[in-house]
């Protein structure tokens, strides 16, 4: 029965069951290969596109290897200087209350050098919606030690894997976040499985929809590889993130409703 | 019982080959090809007759380089 059907009878419009959304730009990802920021932009933008909301949409490009996301996601975007994407989100949500706003980045941009403009604006409870990116490392800029890096793991500045005592302890953001008044939606995810895929989406489509209620921000990290920094294969860095990233940053939602979840 | 079958479309010179659809293909259908494309990567391709268009690869895909097609049969 199988031999009866032609790629040709296959291969019709009508039965896409899925492909890239449209809001996705043609151009190449300057990513490498197997990294999670090409799934996680893709599935904001399925969000977006889902909800109708491509014309009402304002994100804000980071610095890091996210940089040119603009060039990527086919709405309208702004770059903000390092690790000021929070205050261009709020001064644009500000403006433009109408508007759906996001923030996009990564862990140097938001837990290093934007830490105090990532944490004001939590409290303040601005209404827009940051992705955080998650990889425990500097990736664009050589695989060095980032405040997110885990303790005893290694990167280009700390060779001998990250000393507690001369390093410091590494920064859960998401769960500092979920502290403040400000936010509503606190989560942590991840996109390397299809299943941790289909729940990140959905934590992503939360998160866009809160935002408009006007309750607060809501946040959501996305805990990523980054294989050329950790030196390995993708699908080897993939199964290093379980095995070490995921004990230290826990999948799931941490506040859901303004309320801590009880875990 | 319906039989479903399923085929993908590999958009081949933007696959960066990093093989994370490999890990999730439930049916073992997909693998690498022995030719490289313009980048110099090795692409993914559907070797085998056992697609049934379950989209894990296409999701799981950071570049959206393939497009998942499901008939009933």
């Amino acid at each position: 029965m199988d031999g009866t059907i032609t790629k040709e009878a296959i291969f019709k419009p009508e039965n896409i069951v899925y492909k890239k959304t449209s809001l996705m730009t043609d151009n190449i990802l300057s990513y490498c290969p197997g990294c999670g920021h090409g799934t996680a932009h893709r599935l904001i933008m399925e969000v977006i596109d889902e909800m109708g909301l491509e014309s009402e949409t304002i994100g804000i490009a980071p610095v890091g290897c996210s940089v040119l996301a603009y060039e990527f996601m086919n709405v309208d975007m702004q770059q903000a200087a390092h690790g000021r994407a929070p205050a261009h989100a709020t001064a644009i949500k500000r403006l433009m209350p109408h508007k759906t706003v996001f923030a996009y980045q990564g862990d140097g941009d938001l837990a290093a050098i934007g830490t105090a403009e990532t944490i004001h604006a939590c409290n303040r409870g601005e209404n827009f919606t940051t992705f955080f990116i998650n990889n425990g490392i500097y990736g664009m800029t050589g695989g060095q030690m980032a405040p997110t890096t885990l303790p005893g793991m290694k990167s280009s500045t700390s060779p001998y894997g990250r000393d507690l005592k001369s390093m410091g302890h590494p920064i859960k953001m998401t769960e500092l976040v979920a502290q403040l008044p400000g936010t509503y939606y606190v989560t942590r995810q991840a996109v390397h499985t299809p299943a941790a895929v289909r729940k990140a989406k959905k934590a992503i489509r939360k998160a866009i929809e809160i935002q408009q209620m006007n309750v607060g921000l809501s946040f959501v990290e996305i805990v990523s590889n980054c294989n050329s920094g950790w030196k390995m294969a993708p699908v080897q860095s993939n199964h290093w993130m379980e095995e070490n990233m995921f004990p230290f940053y826990p999948l799931g939602d941490i506040k859901v409703d303004g309320k801590l979840v009880e875990k | 019982m319906a039989k479903v079958k399923g085929d993908i479309v590999v958009d081949t010179e933007k696959c960066k080959g990093c093989e994370v659809c490999i890990d999730a293909c439930p049916t073992h259908t997909i693998a690498m090809s022995e030719d490289v494309n313009g980048k110099g990567y090795h692409y993914m391709q559907n070797i085998y007759d056992a697609c049934t268009g379950c989209t894990n690869c296409a999701i799981v895909c950071p570049d959206g380089v393939i497009t998942v097609y499901r008939i009933k049969v």
